[in-house]
């Protein structure tokens, strides 16, 4: 963990109520995928946690949604503003288990932590199959940008009004992989459990203290002992998944 | 050069900055950003005598200047906290540090306050009562002046290191509890808890903590904290340690001047990772700034006309 402040370059309403956030600043801290930062905000008292979607030696992208009064503040934010963050925080994505065709599951704001893990598994040679799942077509984002790195991408929307009428897991029984990960909300997460065929790792959320580890304010029960959601997590092994 | 050296029951501190118990783990996720060494101490996560989950998550919520917390005292059991993490705590904090303890029965305290005396690195148990006492119908330790001095009696008597009981705030009179602690052998007082509080998520319409309740602490709570430490301190002679809402070294020495002999950082430090060791930096240059030479002098400063 590191405290870095960082400057907005930029930031785009992508999807609704989903901003893309572009940083400038020292990422060095950063590692893998599937980590997160925790940004500190004038007049909140507790940081907002967010997933890294991307970075590389200069800048960060952040995906969020707004829901509350923390990313409201956060969409409203000029190109130029300094902000406090502390990076580094999490475990992260364990690529090493991959297999050759690993599948990646994202669901809504789930998705991005996927995108830096497709770079790093396709980096590495492996064929990447992501299924992105969403409410509705005005919900999506990132499908081309998954497809430009090389990846094969299905879409579902649970209305149909985009892609694959229906959930993620209605998409996936006829693909083949090897492993695979997901993000997503902890209803998708059950089902992608029980549809899965070989074992994964899946990333939870929870509201968290401090996102470092000191206040026990995001823990849970697993087959392997009590884990803190910032620190042994937020990637949890399938096989370990208390529910 | 000022001096910022403090004593508490004999235990000199370099300053008088310590880290709240539940903020700081046992230091070592603190160590990994500066040397805790800076601080005067810290009160290590709450010890239960079994290993404890805690509460069902959510367990945090905002609140405007501060945040709820239902922890539910999670930690792996003094066993376990004396064999594994006294041992890795011991390598990044050089000082005497503080045990904080829990328990659901008077055995417990007493158990786990033995156990601990016999640890060299610590240097003042403080006594967590604000827990449900399983065998008094779940009502706190620290509501009654009778059963606070039960636990103040009962675990003094199986330790010779100074014991400072923490209290509650959810009380209606905290001044007579403190005095009976205090009557009952207790070597220091160290308040406040945090403040039960509460908050509905307007979209589920249900609390937001799974345990509907919590600790309310952060800034908001500072003025509570504050008389409630100006009021206990007319009453008492032993040494209070301050805590509640703490932010800066101005808020250090305004809790001293209202009696507190040393103060924790709590809440603040999860917001801000360096707050503690920012607060210990500052500390000269604020006394400075109002002519003050010598800490300890200024403790209670408030109550001399």
């Amino acid at each position: 963990m590191k405290q870095v402040f960082f400057k907005i370059l930029s930031q785009e309403c992508i999807a609704r109520d989903v901003m893309k956030l572009t940083l400038a600043g020292d990422t060095s801290a950063i590692q893998g995928s599937g980590g997160f930062v925790n940004i500190k905000m004038d007049g909140l008292f507790l940081r907002r946690p967010i997933s890294v979607c991307d970075y590389d030696d200069k800048t960060l992208t952040l995906i969020y949604k707004i829901v509350g009064k923390g990313t409201e503040k956060l969409a409203e934010m000029e190109n130029g503003t300094e902000l406090d963050l502390l990076v580094g925080l999490g475990n992260g994505y364990d690529l090493s288990k991959s297999g050759a065709a690993p599948l990646l599951i994202g669901g809504g704001v789930g998705v991005p932590p996927l995108y830096k893990l497709a770079k790093l598994l396709l980096a590495e040679g492996k064929r990447v199959q992501v299924v992105l799942g969403f409410n509705s077509g005005a919900d999506v984002f990132y499908e081309e940008e998954f497809r430009a790195l090389g990846a094969d991408v299905r879409v579902t929307t649970a209305d149909g009004s985009y892609g694959t009428k229906g959930f993620v897991t209605d998409a996936m029984g006829d693909l083949n992989y090897t492993y695979f990960y997901t993000c997503g909300p902890e209803p998708m997460l059950k089902a992608v459990h029980k549809a899965t065929k070989t074992s994964g790792q899946m990333s939870f959320e929870e509201r968290m203290g401090c996102g470092f580890g000191a206040c026990m304010g995001c823990s849970c029960k697993t087959l392997t002992g009590y884990k803190r959601i910032c620190k042994e997590g937020p990637v949890m092994e399938k096989e370990e998944i208390l529910w | 050069m000022v001096n910022t050296k403090v004593n508490l029951s004999g235990l000199v501190l370099d300053n008088p900055v310590l880290c709240a118990s539940g903020t700081f783990g046992y230091g070592y996720e603190f160590a990994e950003l500066y040397d805790i060494n800076c601080l005067g101490s810290f009160s290590f996560k709450g010890t239960t005598k079994e290993p404890r989950f805690g509460n069902p998550t959510p367990r945090i919520a905002e609140c405007p200047m501060g945040m709820i917390n239902s922890v539910g005292l999670q930690n792996p059991g003094v066993e376990k906290v004396i064999s594994e993490e006294l041992p890795k705590l011991r390598r990044v904090f050089h000082k005497p540090v503080i045990a904080n303890i829990g328990g659901f029965t008077f055995e417990e305290y007493t158990e786990v306050a033995a156990l601990l005396d016999k640890e060299e690195g610590v240097g003042l148990l403080e006594i967590n009562i604000s827990c449900p006492n399983v065998h008094g119908g779940g009502m706190g330790f620290g509501t009654s002046a009778e059963t606070a001095a039960e636990v103040t009696r009962r675990v003094k008597a199986v330790t010779k290191k100074p014991v400072y009981i923490k209290l509650t705030p959810n009380v209606t009179d905290i001044v007579s509890i403190a005095k009976a602690c205090e009557d009952a052998g207790a070597d220091g007082i160290s308040m406040i808890n945090t403040l039960l509080g509460m908050r509905i998520d307007l979209r589920r319409k249900q609390p937001i903590i799974k345990n509907k309740m919590g600790g309310f602490s952060g800034p908001a709570i500072f003025p509570v904290a504050l008389r409630m430490i100006y009021q206990v301190y007319e009453a008492v002679k032993i040494p209070i340690i301050g805590m509640g809402g703490v932010t800066s070294a101005e808020d250090v020495i305004e809790m001293m001047l209202a009696g507190a002999s040393a103060v924790q950082i709590g809440a603040q430090n999860l917001v801000n990772p360096f707050a503690a060791k920012e607060i210990v930096e500052a500390l000269p240059s604020v006394m400075e700034k109002y002519g003050m030479e010598d800490l300890e002098s200024i403790i209670g400063g408030a109550h001399r006309g």
